[in-house]
């Protein structure tokens, strides 16, 4: 059995040097869905995240209990959701987003946008409330000290992002159930991995040992980044 | 500084936009060509053989498919949202109801193979080579005096339907089988339910096709204890899914494939594959063998376990393409 493994693991390690052309695809579809995924979530979240952080008001704490609530929010119970949604008996399936990377672009957006949102919004507040006040009294207007708090928060926002990346490119409720897994248009690296024991353990292991490098990757070099700016 | 802020902001929002249309427009470039979604029982797929009919058909059809593998129950859910726009699938019952409801049009059996019973090399229930009703209680009885286990699709699939047919001409209430303790609930396709029986030693229904894949392929031990017989035929078809129920699926692409897989070249490639590697066929093809009468015993064998009112899809369900029934 064990000999099973470590011949898994060299073939599989043969299949990423050799660059063989499935692996590279799937990987190079995974970091482009889950970049762009995060990307989006980053637009909507930042100005939300802002308001949250910057502003006092009386539902705040309600809004942001809302966005910490579903911090874990299961991916295969938001997978099943989205399905329903964008399934064409659903209430947007004109759009055609079921089974095509686009659906699976916005279903991990909405995935990581609580993620995104909490973690922005905790680097925000944690930032020290006289930097804004300081700003103020040297002549700054609200916008100009709002900005001056949030280049003070960067490596939360940082931190932020590289987390919501890594939670879209790990997760397999979501692109599995919007995706469906089809060879070649919507199959990433979670659900080949998933599928692929029962037809080629091989390319699961492979792809498996690409997605932890990636993952470690992002969090060292991010962790690098942060050391050096403080 | 306001003026700064706005053009950053509006620089940002762009970059993001027109990135991800990009990456969304060059992710999608297969589908530029015509997309047709195929919802497959999971033997097709496992075996590999779709991906070996894919790349036959693309090179010739200006058509991309696309294959969600899920079993049969959940492939006719699939088609009934209006989710897919041809299933393959292998079970006549569920299969009526599906032509019944308005959903399924143009029914065309594609293949056969049979289902096996298989279990660990060791029989504890001593079921090899009896008739499969007689092995079935044979392994209750032992499941119930603790020596022998079962392991269930139980995931609504050709294979389950199957299974749930055989306990009840077997004399057994399936529903209530599936309480005992012997009896396993995997809830997986056919591949990964071969895996979990052989992982517990169990007893399983498996269709010939896949069993004889993962065997071969050195992924599981289990036996071949019971195979062949009119009980354990096991027949694939082709349905589309109606357009005037669903407008936008793709009819004419789904067709263009049915008849693909009924041409003497899509049936050649049914009955070549996997025969080199692994010393039979995994499928066998249907069509020749119901309009030649090639092999009289089989074609008779199908026809009472998969015709309706004598005829693999009865008119009122047929839309165009009479060529598929040997019409002009």
């Amino acid at each position: 059995m064990a000999n099973e493994i470590i011949d898994g693991v060299i073939r599989a390690l043969q299949l990423i040097f050799s660059g063989d052309p499935t692996v590279v695809e799937i990987s190079v579809r995974s970091i482009l869905i889950s970049g762009s995924a995060t990307m989006i979530a980053f637009l909507w979240s930042l100005p939300v995240a802002a308001v949250l952080g910057l502003r006092r008001f009386r539902v705040r704490f309600l809004a942001k209990g809302f966005f910490n609530a579903m911090l874990g929010i299961p991916t295969v119970t938001l997978g099943l959701v989205l399905y329903l949604f964008f399934s064409k008996a659903g209430p947007v399936g004109f759009l055609r987003l079921l089974y095509h990377p686009a659906g699976m672009i916005i279903g991990q957006a909405v995935l990581i946008t609580p993620i995104m949102v909490s973690f922005i919004t905790n680097a925000i507040e944690s930032v020290d409330q006289e930097i804004k006040d300081l700003a103020k009294t040297l002549g700054a207007s609200e916008v100009e000290a709002s900005i001056a708090v949030l280049k003070e928060s960067l490596n939360g926002v940082l931190l932020a992002v590289t987390a919501s990346f890594n939670r879209a490119i790990a997760e397999l409720g979501v692109v599995l159930m919007v995706g469906g897994n089809i060879a070649g248009f919507t199959s990433v690296l979670t659900t080949t991995i998933a599928l692929e024991i029962n037809r080629d353990i091989e390319l699961s292991i492979a792809l498996a040992i690409i997605l932890l490098l990636i993952v470690s990757a992002l969090t060292i070099s991010i962790n690098l980044v942060q050391r050096r700016r403080t | 500084m306001r003026r700064t802020l706005v053009v950053w902001v509006v620089l940002l929002v762009c970059v993001v936009i027109v990135s991800v249309a990009g990456t969304t427009y060059y992710l999608a470039g297969a589908s530029r060509r015509e997309r047709v979604i195929v919802s497959t029982t999971t033997s097709l797929y496992d075996t590999g053989l779709l991906d070996f009919i894919e790349a036959e058909f693309e090179a010739e059809y200006p058509i991309d498919l696309n294959f969600i593998s899920v079993g049969t129950g959940i492939a006719i859910q699939h088609a009934q949202r209006g989710d897919a726009d041809l299933i393959l699938v292998h079970s006549p019952k569920d299969e009526l109801k599906f032509l019944t409801d308005g959903t399924g049009v143009n029914r065309k059996i594609i293949a056969y193979n049979f289902f096996a019973v298989v279990g660990p090399e060791t029989d504890p229930a001593r079921i090899r080579d009896t008739a499969p009703l007689q092995a079935l209680s044979k392994i209750v009885e032992s499941g119930r005096n603790g020596t022998a286990r079962w392991v269930s699709r139980g995931d609504n699939s050709g294979t389950h339907a199957k299974e749930k047919s055989l306990w009840a001409d077997a004399g057994f209430d399936w529903t209530a089988l599936t309480r005992e303790s012997w009896y396993i609930n995997a809830g997986s396709g056919m591949g990964e339910t071969l895996k979990k029986a052989d992982y517990f030693s169990a007893y399983t229904l498996a269709d010939m096709g896949t069993y004889l894949k993962y065997e071969k392929d050195g992924l599981i031990s289990l036996k071949v204890l019971v195979e062949e017989g009119k009980d354990l035929l096991n027949v694939y078809s082709a349905i589309a899914v109606n357009q005037t129920l669903h407008q936008s699926v793709n009819f004419q692409g789904a067709m263009a494939f049915v008849k693909f897989l009924i041409s003497e070249q899509g049936q050649q490639i049914i009955e070549d594959f996997g025969r080199d590697e692994y010393g039979q066929s995994l499928f066998y093809p249907a069509v020749g063998v119901l309009t030649e009468n090639t092999e009289p015993t089989i074609a008779e064998w199908i026809r009472d376990y998969a015709f309706f009112d004598d005829t693999e899809c009865p008119l009122q369900y047929r839309r165009g393409y009479p060529e598929l029934y040997g019409g002009g």
